[in-house]
């Protein structure tokens, strides 16, 4: 009918609506609403959804082993602070006992020393002593013996036979 | 039968492009139901459905180039327009703003398309019917969360408003909300695309006139071309606008509805 009117160049008022075209449009539109409801926009907030889990969950994974490292870093250093502590103490330690060692040895030593110095000397001492003692008598001995036999005369006299030995021992000193 | 007017009309001299322009006939014989904007809008429904399901079928993390394309589109309804616009119950309304605005810009982008070129929202009724879902959706959206006492109270007797003041303020807040905000929704779609397309007839039309007269005119024709073009790349962009408009305006009049106060 439309073409009668055009044919006649009658103006048509564009603001008045065609019944088929609403019928068309309330029935285009809602088809379209359907099957975008239904089919697509469940599928993109299902994207959405997953894509986030997944940000979220590498965020969260990564923030774990960020913290796990710096627990490593920490303990790693405190093993390492701990280690050098350590083996201060058992250099220091081993400084003193060496020094102590030294010393005792030191100690030692004199004392060993000292008593093989003080033996020598007792020994001498005694050894010197009994030469003394047994010089006198045999020289005694000797020499009255010689003096009786040169002299031919018996020394009865004790005084005068100790005097005699003394003379001659100072004789026999001097001329020494 | 455009043609044949244009054709009688080539001997008295030029005819401009007018709102009978508008009036496409049927396609297959007489039956009223084939004109090319509702086949065009059926035509648009199924590319939207085709597009849209094969970009969301996977739902992949990593999304393909296809896959892309459609969630920026979704992702800019939805979180551009709905979320930021209405708030924390956003999601509800989300498949109905991604329809409107998906029908709107598709059909109207078609009035740019080579062989196509008609943009189907010129036709008011198309206009007419997106309107009357959005006024619907949105009345009952604030019926439901206020009860309906409530709800047409505010809209009568603003809150925190002298009362001498509800003399004036009560027609016009009636008005603004069950006569204008529909009846502008519609217009300003309808309007723009008939105006848009209504343009482009007048500088090709009436470049491809021209070419038809004597010298003078035939060199000024390639002028009028240009500025046929140029203003298409112009009615891209309103068309993308004017989907946009409409999808925002609806989200607002929703999120008021959902207010306590209006």
């Amino acid at each position: 009918m439309q073409f009668v009117n055009l044919a006649e160049a009658e103006k048509i008022n564009p603001l008045i609506p065609h019944t088929a075209e609403l019928v068309v449009g309330f029935i285009a539109f809602s088809l379209l609403f359907i099957v975008l409801r239904s089919k697509v926009v469940p599928m993109f907030e299902k994207a959405f959804t997953e894509r986030t889990n997944a940000i979220q969950g590498g965020m969260e994974r990564a923030e774990q082993a960020q913290l796990e490292a710096q627990r490593a870093l920490v303990q790693y250093n405190e093993q390492l602070s701990k280690a050098r502590e350590e083996a201060q103490t058992l250099r220091e330690e081993a400084r003193v006992q060496g020094s102590a060692i030294i010393e005792e040895l030191r100690t030692k030593a004199q004392e060993e020393a000292a008593r093989i110095t003080a033996t020598a000397h007792a020994s001498i001492e005694a050894e010197r002593q009994q030469a003394i003692t047994s010089l006198r008598g045999e020289v005694g001995a000797l020499a009255v013996e010689l003096a009786s036999k040169i002299v031919g005369e018996a020394l009865d006299d004790q005084a005068r036979q100790s005097r005699v030995v003394d003379r001659f021992l100072d004789d026999l000193e001097k001329s020494k | 039968m455009r043609s044949l007017v244009r054709f009688s009309a080539e001997g008295e001299g030029f005819v401009p492009p007018s709102s009978n322009d508008f009036n496409l006939p049927p396609v297959f014989g007489n039956n009223i139901y084939t004109t090319k904007p509702i086949l065009m809008v059926f035509f648009s429904v199924i590319v939207i459905s085709v597009f849209f399901i094969a970009a969301s079928r996977k739902a992949a993390i990593v999304p393909s180039k296809l896959q892309f394309a459609g969630e920026s589109i979704y992702a800019f309804v939805r979180n551009d327009l709905a979320r930021d616009v209405i708030g924390h119950e956003f999601m509800k309304f989300v498949p109905y703003l991604f329809t409107l605005f998906t029908f709107i810009l598709t059909n109207n982008i078609f009035g740019i398309v080579p062989l196509l070129q008609f943009p189907a929202m010129s036709r008011v009724s198309f206009p007419y019917v997106l309107a009357v879902f959005t006024f619907v959706i949105f009345h009952y959206v604030g019926i439901r969360k206020q009860g309906l006492g409530k709800y047409v109270k505010d809209i009568m007797f603003m809150p925190g408003v002298p009362k001498a003041v509800y003399i004036l303020l009560t027609p016009i807040e009636l008005a603004t909300f069950f006569l204008v905000r529909p009846l502008t929704l519609s217009l300003r779609l309808f309007a723009n695309m008939f105006a848009g397309h209504l343009l482009l007839l007048v500088f090709i039309m009436g470049g491809d006139h021209l070419l038809k007269g004597v010298i003078g005119l035939k060199l000024v024709s390639p002028f009028a071309f240009a500025f046929g073009i140029g203003l298409t790349f112009f009615e891209f962009m309103v068309q993308c606008l004017q989907a946009y408009i409409f999808t925002l305006l609806t989200a607002l009049y929703i999120a008021g509805a959902l207010a306590d106060e209006h």
